[in-house]
This record gives C-alpha cells, structure tokens and sequence, in this order.
C-alpha cells in the first residue's frame, strides 16, 4: 500500500514535485482534474474563498481559468494552455498567476497501481531563481491566510 | 526571514553533496578535513560548499579552535522546512477534499433498487 498523504520535495533546480495516492482509478482521477464542475467541489481556494470562474477548454491549445473571491472582495486566479492531453493518464499544461509574470509547466501524471492511483504532480519553473522566488513568495501567501484566520480569531475573542 | 534568506537557503540546499554535508552535522560539530573523509572530494572542494551553506546561515564556523570546526545552525533550515510542511498541508487539504469526492462517485447508489 502506498503512503496516502501527499509527498512534496524539490528534486532538481527547477521542479516541485509532488506525489500522492488515490483510492479510484486514474479515469475517475482525470475526470475530476478537468471537468469543471468536478473541479470546483474540490480544488476550492483556502477557507473563505468562493469560486468566481472555472471554465476548461480540454484541448490542446485550449485554454483554463480558475479564479476565486474572498468576503473582502479580492480576488485572485490563475490560467493557463494545454499542451498535452493523453486520458486517463497524462495533462501537461502551463499556469500563470493573475498579475503575475512567471509561468509554470505543470505535468500531472496518472499511473494505475495498487488498485488505485498514483498522481505525480511535476510544477517546473524556468530558472531555478524563479523557483526559489516562487517557494519563498508562496511561504509569504501562506502566512497572509494565516494571520487572516489569527484576526478573524481576535476579533470573535475580543468581540470585535 | 526574508525571502532574499530564504532564496539563499533553498539554493544552498539544492545540492546533495550539501545536504549530506548537514546531515552529518546535525550529529555534531566537525572539522573540515573529518566532513571532506566520506566524499569522493578534496578538501578546497568541501569547502567552497561551505562557504554556500555558511553564506545561507546553514552552518557556522568557529573561530577559536585551530581545526574551525563547523557547527550546523537549526533556524534558516526550521524555516525553509516549515514553508514546505506548510505548503504540503495545503495541497494535502485539497487532496483530501478531492478523496472524499472520489469516494462519493464511487459509492453505490443509496436510494432505490442496489445495481450489482
């Protein structure tokens, strides 16, 4: 039996990559990473975050956008192309931030075993500083949404 | 830690010889010619990967000792660590939403007649 939870490492300069197991075919994993209305039960936004757009256009060359609003109003997304589209098992796609700069190429391979599915999920940046920048932009996001929720708790404990 | 630090902390880590260079070094300090021993490497060699890991905060070098032995600092890594853990536990979040999703398509249907 495979490990369950997700594995995530930095194997080269310019890669994250990371590896997870699913207890359903790769087909039904495939469905779920390019049909829209699958998509948006579960690859929501951090809590507080609705959907605005989620539309794919599952063709090479075709395109996705995704993008979500909190209760402040802001929103944030990101799109991208496909390059490659081999169901059930292979998408490799770019993915730009909104107002961002940098591009990704993300690879999301689906291999049968165990019963069930290997992802591996390959984002590669085109430099290494990029990739760092990303990590290091990425750890600043992530404390954003937690000192979110710390004000969020404040304010419920102070009443405010 | 500002994400210039950070940078040079994950740049420096980038690199096996580096990363088994720490893992000795969370045992205890070392001198240098006692770190270059299990590498196919010489000693200036060993020491150019320092001078990386020293620029990142990742290790220290005593100045008293004649032997300068190198001593392994636990904060830029503790951070670059939590940064990963915690974007692991994101994803993690979405990939459990997406198990119990996969499980509801996959479970039989509650309601009327049981297809076998």
């Amino acid at each position: 039996m495979m490990p369950k939870t997700l594995q995530i490492g930095t194997p080269n300069d310019t890669d994250i990559v990371a590896t997870r197991f699913f207890k359903a075919p790769p087909s039904l994993v495939f469905d779920c990473h390019t049909k829209p209305e699958l998509v948006r039960l579960w690859q929501s936004g951090p809590d507080g975050w609705e959907w605005t757009i989620c539309e794919i256009d599952l063709r090479v060359g075709g395109a996705y956008h995704y993008r979500w609003r909190n209760g402040d109003g802001v929103e944030i997304g990101f799109r991208g192309t496909y390059d490659v589209i081999e169901p059930p098992t292979k998408i490799v796609h770019s993915e730009t931030f909104e107002g961002g700069n940098d591009t990704t190429v993300n690879t999301l391979l689906l291999e049968a075993k165990d019963g069930g599915t290997l992802m591996t999920y390959t984002m590669r940046t085109p430099s290494k500083a990029v990739r760092d920048a990303m990590i290091a932009s990425g750890m600043a996001g992530g404390m954003e949404i937690g000192y979110g929720r710390l004000d969020r708790y404040l304010a419920a404990q102070t009443g405010g | 830690m500002t994400p210039a630090e950070l940078d040079a902390t994950f740049a420096a880590l980038a690199d096996p010889t580096r990363r088994a260079i720490l893992a000795r070094l969370a045992k205890g300090d070392c001198a240098v010619a006692e770190l270059a021993e299990p590498f196919a490497m010489s000693q200036p060699a060993i020491s150019k990967h320092l001078k990386v890991l020293e620029r990142a905060g990742l290790v220290s070098r005593s100045k008293q000792a004649q032997t300068r032995p190198v001593h392994a600092e636990a904060a830029p890594l503790e951070a670059a660590t939590r940064w990963l853990e915690q974007y692991r536990l994101s994803l993690e979040k979405k990939y459990a939403r997406l198990d119990a999703l996969l499980d509801a398509m996959q479970r039989p249907r509650r309601k009327g007649e049981k297809r076998q």
